[in-house]
């Protein structure tokens, strides 16, 4: 019996749409499950509050101002200096032996464990550098961590853009630079755009690094010089130390939310960017 | 003229401050994992599956293994799982539905690592152990929950990379009678080829990063597996479980596994980087 | 004047952003800055002695509001690191100190924990002597029937190296037996305890103050694992939770206060209701 274009078509397309229905509900048992035992947990107080008890009561406020103030300054050091590095590696240098390298390098530390970050981050910002568990000793060591992907992806978003854009408007009488805001990276927006939201959200996920730069203080940090736990890392701790289970979920719910929130600000975001700019 | 100079030294100097600061890392590791490879010796330390510390011994070989089968095993999950889902957001799912399909994959990558291990220890790690066996904390839990972690990832760039294929490839060969599925699997997947392997190839590698979830699945005994269900220990948890309290040999061989981790992860991008020219090179061809 | 395209005006505004942000981070920096006195003391190490530290710095903190205590985890192991690469005012050990480590340290006990052996509620075995325990963490006995037990091979739970409470259980049951490499290791008391709870053949060793109801902990010896016969000597798996102090290096005044305060009744009894034994 001979199999059918149509038919192969048919088989292959249902067995796609399976993998994909099994990969949304994967995604949809897990914060079912964690919201489903932690919610009725996240109260006004919970969120405002210090812990207390090891954890085992009160709230997470120092934890949700550590993880804004780690991700916050990583990402504040890190976009910039990624994007800007990325447009001088693809708009202002010719292609050659040495941005090959670059590439190679930054696709190479874009793959690298963040627990080496980690390694590298304890001993050289906390151990030589002296800056002890901290915030900062946190941030930089993610900001190095991130930097490569955003670099890549960035690479990818503004190489995308095709030639023919740039080419117009130079015949348009821009400069470089102008040709590169105004054209190449309203293109490659949404592209970097990912990249950035993809960092943000391992930042914050981010808990095998922070363990050992920025630490696992209980205490609201009130300088960037303190140390702080991050959100992560407070679930890992409540959960895996068995402190408090519900407060664990709690703690993981508060992380959900928050990652589903970056995503759809995010989203919205590019979306209102995309439209103003055609 | 002059603004553009100033902008050019600008972007010169952050571009080198960038790459300088990533050269640091990549020079602090080697530097300080090298020296004891060389000490304790290259066969030793990469063929000899005694891990103990406290005894100057320091082979990784089981480790190596571990980190390997979990991230073969993830990388399978994740491959068929996520480059299903890049396909069906891309070629076959209507509009609507992938305005709300897209960004949920893209939220499953922002979920936190010790979100999948807990969820994995709470829920994966007992039916492993009842229906199937063994301590539950094994390869095939592991890999599992790798899959899952990575998945996004290689949806994501897989989504990126096939729209960035001209639309006249898949006009084309839809005007020459192909169905969609044929234009798909012969045209469009041929044209991204090297941008999905880049998806693998940096999946792999978040797989085989992986720390977190990783040790509060897989067990972490020292022993070499002997099935799937067996527990194992990868580099990267081995660098976590010890980091905090090595001091001296045992920090430097900590930072040596750094460096295998590296050295992967180098040749994973090398091969990735052939295939993709090797791909490049034929459709120039064409 | 030209309209500047929308990414122009986002520009000026991630530039105002920027200088924003960098302005509400200098504030507390110079703030941190100007008070060196007020740096938090740091207490690093042993991950069974932090909850009982936290609690300690919590009820410190009642009465010395300006005292501001940084618990951290990471291993008894890490704690002595730390305290030696400067970063740790106070080192938290939960073993007793090994003799390079006696050179340059100076311990200081608040209280003792027993180490219990447990098992799952189910496990019909109750009472070990401590050569069975080593026989089995070393893999001699393969199975529970060996020791009277289900038919079922034995899973054997260990601490990571860092680990004081691996260090104890070493020195106190395995001595010079090497631990089978079939063991797995999980990074925390809570971790064992989970484990243990939920598979018949698992054994580990924890925290006797942690171990709750949910698990059983075996006789060792004949001998009940309870905070008083660890008081008394009696149950011979104990180790001190020690703060260790670098030798040579002068305390601060900060964290002298807070180790007085540990030492002191008040904190003995806190140590005391959650189930640790006072320090001798």
């Amino acid at each position: 019996m001979k199999i059918t274009p149509a038919t192969s078509q048919r088989f292959v397309v249902t067995i796609l749409w399976l993998l994909t229905a099994i990969t949304i509900l994967v995604l949809l048992f897990i914060i079912v499950y964690i919201l489903f035992h932690g919610i009725r947990n996240v109260t006004w107080s919970f969120l405002t509050e210090s812990p207390r008890r090891m954890g085992r009561q009160g709230g997470v406020f120092p934890m949700i101002v550590g993880t804004i103030a780690v991700t916050g300054l990583a990402v504040l050091i890190a976009a910039p200096v990624g994007v800007l590095t990325t447009i001088f590696l693809t708009e202002y240098t010719r292609e050659s032996k040495l941005t090959s390298v670059i590439r190679f390098g930054a696709d190479c530390l874009a793959a690298i464990p963040s627990i080496i970050f980690g390694l590298f981050g304890f001993v050289f910002f906390v151990v030589v550098l002296g800056m002890g568990f901290s915030i900062i000793s946190g941030a930089l060591t993610l900001a190095i961590m991130v930097l490569p992907t955003i670099i890549r992806t960035s690479e990818e978003a503004i190489r995308a853009v095709p030639a023919v854009y740039r080419e117009v408007s130079y015949g348009l009488g821009s400069t470089r630079w102008q040709m590169v805001t105004r054209v190449v990276l309203k293109s490659a927006l949404p592209g970097i755009g990912t990249g950035i939201v993809l960092s943000i959200g391992r930042c914050v996920s981010e808990t095998a690094a922070v363990m050992l730069t920025a630490g696992s203080a209980l205490r609201m940090p009130y300088s960037p010089l303190e140390s702080s736990r991050t959100l992560s890392l407070h679930f890992y701790i409540l959960s895996r130390e068995g402190i408090s289970m519900q407060n664990a979920y709690a703690t993981a719910s508060v992380l959900i939310i928050t990652i589903l929130a970056i995503n759809i600000i995010a989203y919205l975001l590019m979306r209102r960017l995309i439209a103003k700019v055609r | 003229m002059k603004r553009d100079k100033i902008i050019h030294a600008a972007l010169t100097i952050v571009a080198l401050s960038a790459i300088s600061s990533l050269a640091l890392i990549t020079v602090f590791v080697f530097k300080e994992g090298l020296p004891i490879i060389l000490r304790v010796g290259v066969k030793n330390f990469f063929l000899s599956g005694d891990w103990y510390p406290s005894e100057g011994k320091f082979g990784i070989l089981n480790m190596i293994v571990g980190s390997l089968v979990v991230t073969a095993g993830a990388i399978i999950i994740g491959a068929v799982f996520g480059l299903g889902c890049a396909i069906v957001l891309t070629q076959f799912a209507p509009r609507q539905l992938v305005v709300i399909l897209k960004p949920a994959i893209e939220i499953l990558a922002g979920i936190p690592s010790v979100v999948f291990g807990f969820i994995g220890v709470v829920v994966l790690v007992p039916l492993v152990r009842q229906y199937l066996g063994g301590p539950g904390l094994s390869i095939l839990t592991a890999s599992i929950v790798l899959g899952v972690m990575v998945l996004p990832t290689v949806t994501s760039i897989s989504v990126d990379v096939i729209q960035a294929v001209p639309r006249s490839y898949r006009d084309g060969s839809i005007a020459l009678g192909a169905t969609r599925w044929q234009t798909t699997h012969m045209v469009i997947i041929k044209a991204a080829k090297s941008g999905i392997i880049a998806a693998l190839i940096l999946g792999m590698g978040r797989a085989i990063g992986e720390t977190m979830a990783v040790i509060m699945v897989a067990g972490n005994a020292l022993e070499l597996p002997h099935s799937i269900l067996d527990p194992v220990r990868t580099l990267t948890s081995n660098i976590a479980l010890e980091m905090g309290y090595a001091a001296g040999d045992h920090r430097q061989a900590l930072f040596a596994t750094g460096v295998t981790l590296f050295v992967i992860i180098m040749i994973l991008n090398t091969i990735a980087l052939t295939i993709s020219r090797r791909s490049a090179g034929k459709a120039a061809k064409k | 004047m030209m309209i500047k395209p929308y990414f122009h005006v986002l520009e000026g505004y991630s530039k105002k952003l920027c200088f924003l942000a960098l302005f509400i981070l200098l504030i507390p920096i110079c703030e941190g800055c100007r008070d060196s006195k007020g740096r938090p003391v740091n207490v690093i190490g042993s991950t069974s002695i932090q909850p009982f530290a936290e609690l300690l710095a919590e009820e410190f903190q009642k009465i010395k509001p300006a005292g501001s205590i940084d618990v951290q985890g990471g291993g008894s192991t890490a704690g002595i690191q730390a305290i030696v690469n400067g970063i740790a005012d106070i080192g938290m050990c939960s073993r007793e100190l090994k003799e390079e480590e006696k050179a340059i340290d100076t311990p200081v006990e608040i209280a003792r924990d027993g180490l219990a052996v447990v098992v799952h509620k189910s496990n019909p075995v109750s009472d070990l002597t401590l050569a069975q325990i080593q026989m089995l963490f070393s893999g001699r006995i393969r199975n529970w029937k060996e020791l009277g037990g289900n038919d079922m091979p034995v899973r054997l739970i260990m601490r990571e190296e860092g680990s004081g409470t691996r260090e104890a259980f070493i020195n106190l049951v395995m001595k010079k037996t090497v631990v089978s490499r079939k063991a797995l290791v999980q990074e925390s008391n809570g971790a064992v305890k989970e484990l243990v709870r939920l598979d018949p053949a698992a054994v580990g060793y924890m925290s006797l103050g942690m171990v709750g109801t949910e698990l059983k902990s075996l006789y060792v010896d004949g001998v009940e694992p309870t905070a008083q016969q660890v008081s008394s000597g009696r149950y011979r798996l104990s180790r001190p939770f020690l703060f260790v102090l670098k030798t040579d290096t002068p305390l601060r005044p900060e964290a002298r206060e807070f180790i007085d305060f540990v030492l002191s009744d008040q904190g003995q009894q806190i140590l005391e209701s959650e189930g640790l034994v006072r320090a001798k």
